[in-house]
């Protein structure tokens, strides 16, 4: 059963929180195959600048604009040990909170939510907030996402280099 | 400030003979020397023309550790002031960039024009009869523009800004034909903060010998035409050359170096869907080859002393924060007017390896903090930057040397050491 707009709202968030709880987790751990495997192949994976609105962000600068293919490079550049800054990488731990069903409807949700995430590298502590955006799909009583926009707090502002996802 | 005793620095034994002392990236008193005798008395680059395109366009931005106002006047006139109340000091502006009839300050009232200039302030009679507004404007740098870059200068008796350019002036012009026939646009910029000494970000600019390495991750991330174009130190084929000044162009891809040129050669297979796109667009096909081979950028460094670059598709600034601190901003270019695929293109490319999330820029962002934290080892070690002497020769405007030569480096150290000593 996908049709979201039935499902009774505190079974839809708690299915939701699963999803997202499940994603930060491999994020966290690095496991990026399995990442890679949440999507549907079609969307993008955005962290914009400033409050470019979701709509022209194709035609602004991005922190990162990742279709499928570069998604799928931004992996490989992280697994194959060749860029200094991911061999080895910071260390996360992220949570993330405050989810907001924003729109449900046929098999289609989409989540507003906040992340915090704190990096350790160099025996040292960064801390990150952001409200992401995710537009994922009900398959097979799971989900898939389509679309996950990130943004960052300070994303106009000076940033570090980051060798991880949020 | 104005030092009272001048103060007496062996400059030899911070570099001579192509070595860098390792003081030279850690030692505070020394920054605040170079604030003082470098940033304080040279041409700053602060701002481009795009970035402050209307009447009464500001940004944000600064020349050494002191903020600045960018401004455009009514009269399409560019001033660059500090930004400082002349009253008690508040910041007049901390909007980084927006459109403005004026500046007042929040905590007494005192209104600036967008030249600087003193226009009123609340109550002026408790300041007696002889108070003199003129007197008291925002203090103003002077403000010379080439070619749509902007720089400022302290320094009331700095020589025109295309002297100190000089050969520097022709490599501009042709990096910017990558506008592709319309003017170059600032698009958007990355920002990131290195815990390094601006130096370790001046030179790097002008390495050639650490791309395929530091880069091999984005290098394996490229189509295979794009790779080969880019492994210019196995063909050898480049070459880096001191302009005089502190400047230093490294040349990576010489067939990119003119983008007017070879316009007839077959269009690389990663822009071919673009082209298609452009001539959907119903653009002639002379200039959908035209700005095709501009879209990828051209392919040299052009490094300016102390504190831009022309690199390849972008603008790379530095800002020294303190001795062992440095931001960066890189600046995406586009086409002003151009068709928006071509630009979409350039953003695309211009994520894929700047900034915090590119395939090249964190990797870049980790070795240097990696000389950071090395010099805290082996004081009395020095930094070479004696690669290329080898077989330096004289070019049409200083030594030339190999690709990998770090001649861009003495050109830089050279240029430092004449402005340390005055």
């Amino acid at each position: 059963m996908n049709d979201m707009s039935r499902t009774p709202g505190s079974m839809l968030l708690s299915d939701v929180a699963e999803f997202l709880w499940h994603e930060a987790d491999l994020l966290d751990r690095k496991d990026y195959d399995a990442w890679l495997s949440l999507w549907t192949g079609k969307g993008h994976y955005i962290l914009p600048i400033g409050d470019t609105p979701d709509a022209e962000l194709a035609d602004a600068l991005n922190l990162c604009y990742d279709n499928d293919k570069m998604r799928r490079d931004r992996i490989a550049r992280f697994q194959a040990g060749f860029s200094i800054s991911s061999a080895p990488p910071a260390e996360t731990i992220r949570t993330v909170s405050r989810i907001v069903i924003e729109a449900a409807e046929g098999d289609r949700v989409t989540i507003r939510s906040a992340e915090h995430l704190i990096e350790d590298k160099f025996g040292r502590q960064r801390v990150w907030a952001a409200n992401v955006t995710h537009r994922l799909i009900r398959v097979d009583g799971s989900f898939r996402i389509e679309d996950k926009i990130v943004r960052l707090l300070n994303s106009d502002g000076m940033l570090n280099s980051f060798s991880y996802l949020f | 400030m104005t030092l009272d005793t001048p103060v007496q620095l062996d400059l030899d034994a911070l570099y001579n003979d192509a070595q860098v002392a390792t003081s030279m990236y850690e030692d505070p008193a020394l920054f605040d020397i170079e604030m003082e005798r470098i940033f304080k008395n040279t041409w700053v680059f602060v701002a481009h023309d795009s970035e402050i395109p209307d009447k009464g366009s500001f940004k944000l931005s600064w020349v050494g550790k002191e903020p600045v106002i960018v401004v455009r006047d009514r009269k399409g006139k560019v001033h660059v002031m500090v930004n400082r109340c002349r009253h008690r000091a508040a910041t007049v502006c901390e909007v980084k960039k927006g459109k403005t009839s004026s500046f007042q300050c929040p905590y007494h009232g005192w209104g600036y024009a967008l030249d600087g200039s003193l226009r009123a302030l609340p109550y002026p009679e408790q300041y007696g009869d002889d108070f003199d507004k003129a007197q008291h404007g925002l203090q103003r740098l002077h403000t010379e523009t080439y070619s749509g870059m902007i720089f400022a200068s302290f320094n009331a008796e700095i020589e025109p800004l295309v002297d100190f350019l000089g050969p520097v002036t022709k490599w501009i012009d042709l990096f910017m034909k990558q506008g592709g026939g319309f003017p170059v646009k600032v698009l958007g910029e990355h920002q990131f903060k290195v815990p390094m000494n601006w130096k370790v970000q001046l030179e790097n600019t002008t390495d050639a010998y650490h791309f395929p390495i530091v880069h091999k991750s984005f290098m394996q991330s490229l189509d295979g035409e794009t790779e080969e174009m880019f492994e210019f130190l196995e063909t050898g084929k480049g070459y880096v050359e001191d302009l005089g000044n502190g400047h230093s162009v490294m040349v990576m891809i010489p067939e990119l170096v003119d983008l007017d040129e070879n316009l007839d050669a077959p269009i690389p297979e990663r822009f071919a869907e673009l082209a298609q796109e452009l001539r959907d667009e119903g653009y002639p096909e002379d200039q959908v080859k035209k700005i095709v081979r501009a879209v990828g950028g051209a392919g040299f460094n052009l490094n300016l002393f102390p504190n831009v670059s022309f690199s390849l598709a972008f603008f790379r600034v530095l800002r020294p924060v303190s001795v062992e601190e440095t931001e960066i901003r890189h600046m995406a270019l586009g086409m002003e007017g151009g068709p928006a695929a071509a630009n979409r293109m350039r953003l695309r490319l211009h994520e894929h390896f700047q900034g915090p999330m590119g395939f090249g820029s964190p990797d870049d962002a980790e070795v240097w903090e990696r000389v950071q934290r090395g010099t805290k080892g082996g004081p009395d070690l020095k930094i070479l930057v004696n690669r290329g002497l080898v077989d330096e020769r004289p070019g049409p405007d200083g030594p030339l040397g190999h690709i990998s030569a770090e001649t861009g480096m003495r050109a830089a150290y050279d240029m430092w050491k004449r402005m340390m000593s005055k």
